[in-house]
């Protein structure tokens, strides 16, 4: 029983509940249509790739997984969140195939120029995204939704105008390996790993998770102890920028094309809410990136649920928008002190009778 | 930098474009306006293109397009502008299909006839003078005859990728395909769920039905090409073959040059076109106007459907290279 209540006082144990609550639909749905009741989580191996409700869970989670690490930071550091990592995302689709195609092509079997330079290109113009949205946060002091609300419309923009407003598809294998399989794994589930580990490493082995969480619970006070604090935001909007342009990378390569109106759509709705399931507070300070991931992966999990339970697509909104709001209000505040509130008078009633 | 050069350009493109228009207008030239829905895919590309090479200078007109960008508000501003300019003939491709009726009582109360494009519109049909456009419904009836002459009795278990929820293709062409599907009681419809018309939600639904219907489908309809690369993509990563040779019949719409490319190739084994072009239908229409004849006020414009080599249809055309090279996007 004790170690039950210590289990919940962790800080992950919400947004794990939250997650375990999705999958626990599937179980449900599945036990009621006479399915075998974990056939949401069995994995196997099929025509020589990983097969499974799970892993497309993985697998498609990988872009929210990936923003959300930028997300996090960012939210943390200046209380705001960055509304244009989803246009980013369909730049980097733009700026990525139309360096690989060549200007104008719409439709190319071999490249134009090295693999390595459209990545490079399309990943150097997400962070120069990213500089200039820190920059207007971090040094004009506008506040960042109206910042970031300028790339939001201009960069998908951009991206139509580089690809002549056209759907253009880079048709060679190693561009489509990315998004598709690397042996029997999912590359897109690697990409996000890595991106993840990358994250966690430079955050548990440097100072910079206590610098950003200092300078989004007080930005003056971190500058008169001598962080500089524009300098920590700025950068904390060029990771989440290069964040943007690495989902980008995902979800073109899977479609091996830069389908620059739909790459990313409303993607940052997504980020935003991957961070608030993952019991961080939108108004910065203290953050937990584990949280957001786990938040990210929950997020994806609703929609697999969707599609395997058939609930039609009209109707889909309305049970995700019921799924998101049981998992938010059993995080909020009011309702974890009234579970907390329950629990100590049953411990009391339990130490009088003891008594 | 770059964006502001970019940026630049696109305003001094815009500024040129408009005084070469202003230059142009002279006395007996045709002013059009014409809104249009957007640059979403190849196929409204191609539709765009048609408009300008059929309205154009040579051809005694003098086309305004305005790209609204699939911005309903900015539709009705492009469309109170036109009026406000006192053109001659105003062209809409409505974005959505509400909502039209104050702006079309303006255009009638200025006396500029205003002909409906492409798509269906909810208003009274006192308030506008034309329709011109493709019957979605049918390409879904076409869709479901070309499967029912196909099976010839076969048992047939059926999924869907439907397009965006509430457009009007989709709602179209999932209730053609149903009109001919209630006559075939050995017709399984087993899912439907939304790809949005586009690749990656085509992939993500395809891998989840999969799942779902693992060996109990043999039919696969996609409601465009789009959807369509992205069902074959998870397909193949399941290693379920698709095709004129493979276990799935694939049903895809548009007929984009792509897609038709599919078909070819024998992968798409039936696609329905959604034909771009409209304009030459358009102008029919208007010059009868001019002419001050009398005019159809709803005109269809024709829709073919296309099957891959080795299967010959009284619903459809046979892909060859020379069909392919000769379609006109």
């Amino acid at each position: 029983m004790s170690s039950i209540r210590s289990l919940t006082k962790k800080r992950l144990f919400l947004p794990i509940f939250s997650m375990l609550l999705v999958m626990l639909i599937n179980v449900i749905y599945d036990v009621a249509c006479g399915n075998p009741p974990l056939g949401f989580f069995v994995i196997t191996i099929k025509n020589a790739v990983l097969y499974g409700r799970l892993i497309d869970v993985l697998n498609r989670g990988s872009e929210i997984a990936i923003l959300a690490i930028g997300m996090t930071l960012v939210v943390s550091s200046s209380a705001g969140t960055d509304i244009s990592v989803g246009s980013v995302m369909s730049l980097y689709a733009g700026v990525c195939c139309m360096t690989l195609a060549g200007f104008g092509e719409v439709n190319v079997s071999q490249y134009a120029n090295p693999l390595l330079l459209g990545i490079g290109a399309g990943l150097l113009v997400t962070c120069i995204c990213g500089l200039f949205n820190g920059f207007l946060v971090a040094y004009m002091n506008i506040q960042p939704m109206v910042a970031t609300l300028i790339l939001w419309s201009a960069g998908r923009a951009i991206g139509l105008l580089l690809c002549n407003s056209q759907i253009v598809y880079v048709r060679v294998p190693s561009f489509q390996k990315l998004g598709a399989y690397t042996g029997f794994m999912p590359t897109p589930i690697i990409v996000a790993a890595i991106c993840i580990a990358i994250a966690a490493v430079i955050l548990r082995f440097t100072a910079l998770g206590t610098y950003i969480q200092s300078v989004g619970i007080n930005k003056k006070a971190s500058r008169i102890a001598g962080f500089n604090s524009a300098k920590i935001i700025l950068l904390c909007y060029v990771i989440c920028g290069l964040c943007a342009g690495l989902a980008g990378m995902v979800a073109t390569s899977r479609i091996y094309s830069a389908d620059t109106n739909n790459i990313g759509l409303n993607m940052e709705l997504d980020a935003i809410l991957a961070v608030a399931l993952g019991g961080n507070s939108l108004g910065g300070g203290k953050f937990n990136l584990a949280g957001s991931i786990i938040g990210a992966y929950t997020i994806q999990a609703i929609t697999t649920t969707l599609y395997s339970m058939g609930v039609s697509s009209a109707q889909a909104p309305v049970f995700k928008a019921v799924v998101v709001i049981i998992i938010v209000v059993i995080q909020a505040e009011p309702v974890k002190e009234y579970f907390k509130k329950v629990s100590s008078k049953r411990a009391a009633v339990k130490e009088a009778t003891k008594a | 930098m770059n964006k502001k050069m970019i940026a630049a350009l696109g305003c001094g493109a815009l500024a040129a474009s408009m005084m070469t228009m202003t230059a142009m207008a002279g006395e007996d030239v045709i002013t059009v306006g014409y809104a249009q829905v957007g640059h979403e895919s190849d196929w409204r590309t191609a539709n765009t293109q048609n408009y300008q090479d059929v309205f154009s200078a040579e051809n005694g007109f003098d086309l305004q397009l305005v790209d609204c960008d699939n911005d309903n508000a900015a539709q009705l501003e492009a469309v109170r502008n036109f009026i406000s300019q006192q053109l001659d003939y105003i062209i809409i491709a409505p974005i959505q299909s509400a909502g039209w009726d104050t702006v079309l009582q303006e255009a009638q109360d200025a006396g500029i006839p205003v002909i409906i494009a492409d798509r269906e519109i909810e208003a009274d049909a006192s308030l506008y003078d034309a329709w011109v456009g493709t019957n979605t419904t049918n390409e879904g009836i076409t869709a479901g005859n070309w499967l029912a002459e196909t099976l010839d009795g076969a048992e047939a278990n059926i999924l869907t990728i439907e397009g965006s929820v509430g457009a009007s293709a989709t709602l179209g062409r999932t209730d053609g395909f149903a009109q001919v599907a209630a006559d075939h009681s050995e017709w399984t419809l087993l899912d439907s769920q939304s790809g949005d018309f586009t690749q990656a939600g085509g992939q993500e639904v395809m891998e989840s039905f999969i799942k779902s219907y693992e060996g109990q489908f043999n039919v696969v309809i996609c409601q465009n090409d789009n959807e369509a690369y992205g069902a074959m993509d998870a397909m193949d990563a399941a290693g379920i073959t698709y095709g004129v040779d493979g276990d799935v019949i694939l049903i895809s719409f548009d007929a984009t040059h792509d897609g038709l490319q599919y078909t070819l190739d024998g992968k798409i084994n039936c696609n329905v076109e959604c034909n771009p072009i409209q304009a030459e239908t358009v102008k029919g229409v208007i010059e009868k106007m001019q002419a001050g004849e009398e005019f159809e006020t709803t005109t269809l414009v024709e829709d073919q459907a296309f099957v891959a080599p080795g299967i010959t249809s009284e619903y459809a055309t046979t892909m060859t290279d020379e069909v392919l090279a000769g379609r006109a996007y």
